[in-house]
């Protein structure tokens, strides 16, 4: 069966990174690095219609 | 048996009429439904805690249609895997648009001006979600809840919870996950959305003293901000 290849290959083991004791998968890395973002656009774009 | 009606329908004795008056006095009908917010509500980071709430909306209707066909449906078929997929990524919105409205309240030390229980009843619901989330992953009925409730029983017996949270019960887990755990996370959204709109939405450092008087139209509704 032919499938539309993945952005992303997920077939396979997660990837990790170590810092002593603590351990933080990649993708959970990925994810509190887009929450940073998203943190800083909220702050930082406009309103829609706001007005000043 | 008849009854003699108070002259005063706002003065009626009895325990319904002195409930009805305290609510009512608590959270009076203009603020439990506003149809106008400050000024300084018209920005992105105070719309989070609404995704939030929509977030859990879908959650909860996902998870709904997943414990009414239950785990055979979803392991086997293409919508019971649709379903399963809802309902774990409405659980990382969830959790990505609550932390994010956690970041926001707490630079902006949202528990000002007698906000001390909303923020504190913020906190515990976000401790509640965490738990709900866990037993999720302990009832998913696969090898992944298998693993981690394997784990997970070593870390709950060294701390002296495993005889009655036991990870290793999918039974008692699921009734955690689908009953107990939704119920206190529903009342503990329920009572922080209420206190939110008696003490109103946090003000800004800096505009404290424009809480009232500067309100800002509902979308919409065509009027311009003063």
């Amino acid at each position: 069966m032919l499938r539309a290849a993945a952005v992303i290959n997920l077939n396979g083991p997660g990837a990790y990174l170590h810092w002593g004791v603590i351990q933080l998968s990649v993708a959970n890395l990925v994810v509190i690095i887009v929450m940073i973002v998203v943190f800083g656009l909220a702050l930082l774009l406009p309103f829609p219609g706001r007005r000043r | 048996m008849t009854t003699t009606p108070a002259a005063d329908p706002a003065e009626s004795p009895g325990w319904t009429g002195r409930l009805r008056r305290r609510l009512v006095g608590t959270l009076p009908p203009e603020k439990l439904m506003p149809d106008r917010q400050p000024a300084y509500v018209a920005s992105w980071i105070y719309v989070f805690g609404v995704l939030t709430i929509a977030a859990l909306i879908w959650v909860l209707v996902s998870g709904a249609w997943l414990a009414l066909a239950g785990p055979q449906w979803w392991h086997t078929s293409a919508v019971g895997h649709f379903v399963n997929s809802l309902h774990l990524w409405g659980v990382e919105l969830f959790f990505f648009c609550m932390v994010i409205h956690l970041w926001g309240k707490f630079f902006m030390a949202a528990w000002r001006g007698r906000r001390k229980l909303t923020w504190v009843i913020g906190a515990i619901a976000f401790l509640a979600s965490i738990g709900t989330a866990f037993t999720g992953y302990l009832v998913q009925t696969n090898f992944d809840s298998q693993w981690i409730s394997t784990q997970a029983k070593d870390g709950l017996n060294s701390v002296g919870v495993g005889a009655w949270f036991n990870v290793l019960n999918t039974g008692q887990m699921l009734l955690w996950h689908v009953l107990l755990l939704p119920l206190v996370l529903g009342v503990l959204t329920v009572w922080h959305v209420l206190l939110v709109r008696r003490r109103g939405v946090v003000p800004p450092f800096g505009a404290e003293g424009r809480e009232s008087g500067q309100p800002v139209p509902v979308a919409g509704h065509g009027e311009t901000e003063r």
